[in-house]
């Protein structure tokens, strides 16, 4: 007999809990450690000719009286990775004269962001979640139905959970790209339930007499499993060569789409389907006694 | 074997490759007068995360003197527009954004510090003698409107002084009739006209222009001035060359690797029609390259992740369709009509699909700016893109393989 997933759905439950749950507290304990693109703040990164001892670097900032402990990072001999608060431009000025003074550099990245555009783009973010969700349940409820829609809205919750949450725990930057890299886990993760979705409509037309609303679920989600499965490996492929192989840049973007994508397959399979079969026997047991 | 459908496949494949040769063969290069043109990808803007560049939002500030208008923007747009044009720079964009909010983008620029300092220093407009004293500045500078002139038909530009600039207006006239007074903005001759004579009242009139146009522009400079909006950078990125280049190095190193790994895959597990769904993605690429050209889309690193991603969503669309192609053979059904019916019923479910994917694709990029939008658009493109070959290319040349008999064993096939 192979794998029930419906019968099973307690323990998917309990599995996606385990993995949010350590998550939250940490979201709630420590927060994210938000980049520059939220909090507002200076990056600059930066290439010496000749290779340059990282205190001559730390020297230089802390002439402008700025951290230095956390705040120069050295890759490699000659390449530097400063971290400030929002320089204003005759600071940034006098923080590149300064750097100059132990050699000739060049300037690989130089990114200024000041605290009021951080402040719209956490508001803009979390519109963009919202708008989203209401749009599918939208979608989701004329091409299915509201119930499907709401299940389905609720695994994406699990995969944004999932993300944030690894990257709260393991402190991992986030920028604009992670917003961005969420939506796009959101738009995977849905993807999936969707086509789960569509074999359930498909399957409830042609119901045999007797098939319970869990035994065809189940038979839906095996029907769809090498797609999923392929589908996902086919986007891993990419991901984890854009990652090894994609440069720094893009890193945490990339991190936070792998993730995410598997989280998305995860939920579609053990979450939305199963919340799906669980809202509609609470809704047969809502029905009066009287009806019997 | 029916040797007209084999013929027919094989002019699609000789065109598809000649396509790809335009597309991306790098020896075009040699020839002089193709090299502008070809191989196709170089017609590609990139991004300035890619090739290097400064990307700077400017803030417009009240200040006790004036507010933010609608009006003042358009001046201080064409201050920074004449600004930015001295650092020569190809295709320079500004972009207002919002209310009080420019977006400049200078790519592969020298000096990007330098640049971004000239641009939001206040301007400064000057009356110079011939000699080269500064007598009136403009501070002094009221207000400056085109007209005209409905008695002569000129056109003219009308200056108006406050009542400091006024007084020294008139003895300067008066000192110099026939002599030029030359109008600089940043240190820049706009203009050079002839005192014809005293100017006591402080209002002046410049004439001498071809159109209201003409006229329109430098009241618009004249005006600027005199702005005494406050601009601040509330953002500034500068991406050097050299890390632009090297993601764009990275990225597409990635990308092949990425590729190679989906083509095999493919290939193993769904056999002949992971053949043919191989050759719709590389129809999938020569599209998307003919649209991101065609319609100048800007190649962005996030951009080329999408793409990448993308590329994902197709094949998906494909995988939907044959598993339902071999689920149909299974049940016993002809090749032909096993074909069709994996694709009607496939279609809808990969329709519902990423009808929602790209959904979240639109709420990016009203929501997003810059590099995410860039990611949007690539994203949006690409799944309506890969559904059109998916269901159409894919199946066609599945029923052209089906039908010219070269392949009758069903195990090619998958079932």
């Amino acid at each position: 007999m192979s794998l029930h997933f419906i019968r099973l759905r307690r323990l998917w439950y309990l599995i996606s809990l385990a993995v949010i749950l350590p998550g939250l507290i940490s979201l709630a304990v420590r927060g994210l450690n938000l980049g520059i693109d939220f909090t507002g703040g200076s990056i600059l990164e930066i290439r010496y000719e000749q290779p340059v001892a990282v205190e001559k670097v730390r020297e230089a900032v802390a002439a402008l009286g700025l951290e230095t402990s956390r705040g120069v990072q050295q890759s490699g001999e000659k390449d530097f990775l400063l971290r400030t608060r929002h320089l204003s431009q005759e600071e940034m000025d006098k923080l590149l004269a300064e750097l100059a003074k132990p050699g000739q550099f060049t300037t690989l990245r130089n990114e200024s962001v000041g605290p009021v555009i951080g402040r719209e783009l956490t508001y803009k973010a979390l519109l963009a979640l919202v708008i989203a969700s209401i749009l599918m349940i939208l979608y989701i409820t004329i091409r299915f139905e509201f119930k499907q829609g709401i299940a389905a809205v609720l695994a994406l919750i699990h995969d944004t959970l999932v993300v944030t949450g690894i990257f709260s725990i393991f402190q991992l930057e986030v920028d604009s790209a992670f917003v961005a890299a969420i939506l796009t886990v959101i738009g995977y993760s849905i993807n999936d339930t969707i086509i789960i979705f569509d074999r359930i409509r498909e399957n409830m037309r042609s119901r045999a007499k007797g098939e319970s609303l869990e035994d065809l679920v189940n038979r839906s989600i095996w029907q769809t499993l090498t797609r999923s499965v392929n589908t996902v490996l086919a986007v891993l492929f990419v991901l984890v060569a854009l990652y090894f192989l994609g440069g720094s840049t893009i890193n945490t973007f990339t991190l936070a789409l792998l993730i995410g994508i598997i989280s998305g397959m995860y939920s579609s399979i053990c979450n939305a389907s199963p919340l799906w079969v669980d809202f509609k026997l609470l809704e047969r047991k809502g029905v009066p006694k009287a009806a019997h | 074997m029916n040797w007209r459908k084999i013929l027919q496949m094989a002019g699609i494949v000789a065109a598809v490759a000649f396509l790809c040769v335009l597309a991306f063969a790098p020896f075009w290069a040699r020839n002089e007068k193709l090299a502008g043109q070809l191989p196709i990808i170089k017609g590609v803007i990139l991004g300035l995360d890619l090739r290097g560049g400064v990307h700077v939002v400017l803030e417009a500030q009240d200040t006790p003197e004036a507010k933010v208008t609608p009006d003042k923007m358009k001046e201080l747009i064409a201050v920074i527009e004449r600004r930015v044009n001295q650092f020569g720079v190809t295709e320079p964009t500004i972009q207002q954004q919002g209310d009080r909010r420019l977006i400049v983008e200078l790519a592969g620029i020298e000096n990007p510090r330098q640049a971004v300092r000239e641009m939001v220093k206040t301007a400064y407009l000057e009356f110079k003698t011939e000699d080269g004293k500064t007598v009136i500045t403009g501070a002094d500078l009221k207000d400056a409107v085109e007209f005209k002139d409905p008695a002569s038909g000129k056109i003219k530009v009308e200056l108006t002084l406050n009542a400091a600039g006024a007084r020294k207006f008139a003895e300067v006239t008066a000192a110099n009739v026939g002599r030029p007074i030359g109008i600089y903005l940043d240190g820049q001759l706009v203009q050079n006209p002839v005192v014809s004579e005293p100017i006591p009242n402080g209002k002046a009139e410049i004439t001498g222009y071809a159109s209201l146009e003409e006229a329109h522009n430098v009241a618009v400079l004249l005006r600027s001035g005199a702005l005494p909006l406050k601009v601040t950078v509330a953002e500034e990125r500068t991406i050097g060359p050299a890390l632009g280049a090297d993601s764009l190095n990275k990225s597409m190193h990635a990308g092949v690797v990425g590729v190679a790994a989906i083509i095999i895959f493919m290939l193993m597990y769904y056999r002949l029609p992971g053949l043919v769904a191989n050759f719709a993605l590389l129809i999938y690429t020569l599209i998307i390259l003919m649209i991101f050209v065609g319609l100048h889309v800007t190649m962005t690193l996030p951009g080329i992740a999408a793409f990448l991603l993308s590329l994902g969503i197709a094949v998906d669309a494909n995988v939907i369709i044959f598993e339902r192609f071999r689920e149909e053979l299974r049940t016993g059904k002809s090749l032909r009509s096993a074909i069709d019916a994996g694709f009607k019923r496939g279609f809808v479910a990969v329709f519902d699909a990423n009808a929602t994917t790209l959904i979240t694709a639109i709420v990016l990029y009203f929501l997003g700016t810059g590099p995410i939008r860039g990611f949007a658009v690539t994203l949006s493109i690409g799944i309506v893109a890969s559904m059109f070959t998916a269901i159409t290319m894919t199946r066609w040349f599945l029923h052209l393989v089906a039908a010219s008999g070269v392949a009758k064993n069903l195990k090619l096939y998958g079932a």
